[in-house]
């Protein structure tokens, strides 16, 4: 009786829409687990733990995130910079930055069996511009080039304690997660709480149709922590199947 | 009640596009820049108000693809959605507010060279389609057929060298730039001439000279235009027939 790690037989690379139908090789080997959920959320906390965790158990773990493609990322700020800029056209400058994280750093990983772990993918931005007035339809249809994942956890905090949290952290609201830029009041805090409720909506909107699993994020970090943990732990045993 | 009465403006303004949205489409060197320039003086000669916009100019995107284009990186997809990107900007920015206003738009390319482009560079038809799904339709298109030979010389003449994209060398056609170039147009071209039916273009000979073909182009633009500006164009299309 042999235990074979499933996860390195290859397959079919698997899309919300149409796909990348010019690649030559679909297959992969490796396992797709992103994180999502807001800044403060602790999500890059869980990531190194989590990547720690799978490398000793001797998984090799890439790291990826979004507005990290050497490509875009610089140009995206630059254009924040000259406001106004419109919402169609941030969506498609993330979407194309997200692009080319996928095609250049996601996939080849996958191909070469890596355990790519994302802080963020999508979701995120789907749920950025869909509260700016964006249609779901078109989000959806626009990232019809995305791969799905195979793991989706995302961290739901009360936007009461991620304010504290972002404070704590920071000592400063950023502009954009406060949704400043779409809200009319010039109280920050309201815009905050507000704008980060509506995210948190439309992340349980998308719970169903992209199969998130949703993590308690508001409890302390280590039982966060263990929670995710033992997430993955089931997920990756199951992979590795008795053979018999 | 006031609100209610705002409500009642406000909603018959909002489907009220009043401008005129003019488009040119063809390959590299089908001559249709030079139909839309003159088209523009035209049009601002009889007092019109007219803005031009032109593929892949956006100041914001720009830089971005001339350093993804001079470093090789781009796939068709995030080649795809820089274009997209660019023509948002340009669409949200210039394009749809002014046509809101009652400008008349002409554009040096619109969403059919993304569609034909993409295609050919292997992106699905049905995802580029529903990228663009927020642009509006055009009131006119004009496309202007040229057989590619006659394209491709008109290009090559004075130039030293074409671009790497320009040539399609990312799609691996040839490792000659010349042919890659001409098998590239020439796919392009059977892309426009799928879509042509479809998307209602106007049919330009772009092999006809130069007069010709404006005179044609004027004639079918004066048909989308407001009554009021008929007579005095009637007048003027006199002139140069």
């Amino acid at each position: 009786m042999l235990k074979e790690p499933i996860h390195n037989e290859p397959r079919t690379m698997e899309f919300y829409g149409e796909g990348l139908p010019y690649l030559k090789d679909t297959s992969i080997k490796g396992r797709l687990i992103v994180i999502e959920g807001p800044d403060g959320s602790g999500r890059s906390t869980q990531i190194t733990s989590i990547t720690a965790r799978l490398e000793s158990e001797g998984h090799a773990v890439i790291n990826t995130g979004l507005k990290r493609s050497e490509l875009i990322s610089g140009g995206i700020l630059e254009a924040k910079q000259k406001l106004p800029i419109g919402k169609k056209t941030l969506t498609l400058f993330y979407a194309a930055d997200f692009a080319d994280q996928l095609e250049h750093k996601i996939i080849p990983a996958l191909q070469a069996g890596y355990m790519v772990l994302a802080d963020r993918y999508i979701y995120t931005l789907m749920a950025r511009s869909i509260v700016r007035g964006i249609s779901r339809r078109w989000s959806h249809d626009l990232f019809g080039f995305a791969l799905k994942p195979d793991l989706v956890f995302y961290l739901d905090v009360d936007p009461f304690d991620l304010f504290h949290r972002v404070f704590q952290k920071y000592s400063s609201l950023d502009y954009y997660e406060s949704g400043a830029d779409i809200d009319t009041s010039d109280d920050l805090f309201d815009s905050f709480v507000s704008y980060q409720r509506k995210i948190a909506n439309e992340f349980r909107q998308m719970e169903r149709r992209y199969g998130l699993i949703r993590i308690d994020g508001t409890r302390p970090i280590e039982q966060v922590n263990l929670d995710l943990q033992k997430r993955v732990d089931a997920y990756i045993s199951r992979l590795w199947r008795s053979n018999s | 009640m006031q609100s209610e009465n705002r409500e009642q403006v406000h909603a018959p303004l909002k489907n009220l596009v009043t401008g005129k949205l003019i488009v040119v489409e063809g390959i590299d060197g089908s001559g249709k820049s030079t139909q839309i320039h003159l088209l523009d003086k035209w049009l601002r000669s009889l007092g019109l108000q007219v803005f031009n916009t032109e593929w892949n100019s956006s100041d914001v995107v720009k830089e971005i693809t001339s350093k993804g284009k001079k470093k090789g990186l781009l796939t068709p997809t995030t080649f795809s959605l820089l274009h997209a990107t660019d023509f948002a900007d340009r669409f949200e920015r210039n394009i749809f507010p002014l046509l809101r206003a009652g400008y008349i738009v002409l554009a040096d390319r619109y969403t059919y060279t993304a569609f034909a482009r993409d295609i050919v560079r292997g992106c699905s038809p049905s995802w580029v389609r529903k990228l663009y799904a927020f642009a509006s339709k055009p009131d006119l298109t004009f496309y202007f057929r040229v057989p590619v030979d006659v394209a491709v010389d008109r290009i090559l003449t004075g130039r030293a060298k074409l671009k790497y994209y320009e040539a399609g060398m990312d799609l691996n056609l040839s490792n000659d730039p010349i042919e890659s170039y001409r098998i590239f147009q020439s796919r392009i071209i059977d892309e426009y001439e799928s879509m042509s039916d479809r998307e209602g273009f106007t049919v330009i000979d772009g092999t006809l000279n130069i007069e010709e073909q404006q005179t044609f182009v004027r004639q079918k633009v004066m048909r989308i235009l407001p009554d009021r500006f008929r007579t005095k164009m009637t007048a003027a299309i006199r002139e140069i027939c």
